[in-house]
């Protein structure tokens, strides 16, 4: 079943995006305390995005498409904005953050941990971003 | 969105934090974390009514670490609700953070350290 949610690249409309996902994960029970995790990985994403790659600019929109199949869910997040290169992504360290008092910079990584697969590819002219989570 | 309130129990000044905290609304936690440390060096921050929070706001919780040792200053959260604990375990925070269950805990633990 897939489910599809268009907005403007703005912050206050990840309230939106989080509910979106939520009312799919309740639609099908997926279990409430995971739950949590899987809205949180596609606010991460949906935040850079909207900041990094199209500076807040609200005449930009971002599409989520969610594919909830039997055994995964497939989220894809399209925009025109910046591409991001995940092969040049370098995890920082905790240590690192702490000490260089970022305010910043763990997204990607709770992503990575949260998800079971990340990939940042190009598809007729758009950037997406696809995120799956196994069912299992 | 989020609502932070600010209250004083003996010398530990104490956030109410409430709502959710993400991209978009991390900086006002950021600016009472901050105003409150100025206040007293021991706070404790009430997260009894958090749904929600985003790496944004682990940053801010984060970012005050190193200051909060080299100042000898103490920040103790509580209250937390299971699904936003387990944000901060997924980074292994929750060692890095001072952390408890209640308000007693929190209060006891701002003041001992």
């Amino acid at each position: 079943m897939t489910y599809n949610l268009n907005i403007s690249c703005t912050k206050d409309r990840l309230r939106e995006i989080r509910q979106f996902v939520s009312d799919i994960l309740m639609d099908h029970q997926y279990p409430e305390a995971e739950s949590n995790k899987i809205i949180l990985a596609v606010d991460e994403v949906c935040a850079n995005l909207i900041i990094h790659s199209n500076h807040c600019n609200p005449t930009e929109t971002l599409q989520l498409y969610v594919d909830y199949q039997n055994d995964r869910i497939v989220f894809e997040i399209l925009d025109h904005g910046e591409g991001f290169n995940l092969s040049e992504y370098k995890e920082p360290s905790m240590e690192d953050l702490i000490k260089a008092r970022r305010k910043g910079g763990v997204g990607l990584l709770l992503v990575k941990r949260i998800m079971d697969d990340i990939q940042f590819i190009r598809r007729s002219g758009k950037n997406v971003c696809r995120l799956v989570k196994n069912l299992s | 969105m989020v609502v932070i309130e600010r209250k004083t129990e003996g010398e530990v000044s104490i956030l109410e934090v409430a709502g959710e905290i993400d991209a978009s609304s991390s900086i006002f936690l950021d600016e009472e974390v901050s105003k409150a440390l100025t206040h007293s060096p021991k706070i404790a921050v009430d997260l009894t009514s958090l749904e929600y929070i985003s790496s944004a706001g682990l940053g801010v919780f984060m970012s005050y670490i190193s200051e909060l040792e080299s100042k000898k200053m103490t920040m103790v959260l509580f209250g937390m609700k299971q699904k936003v604990f387990q944000v901060f375990q997924i980074l292994g925070l929750d060692q890095l953070l001072s952390i408890v269950e209640t308000r007693e805990e929190a209060l006891k633990k701002a003041n001992d350290l």
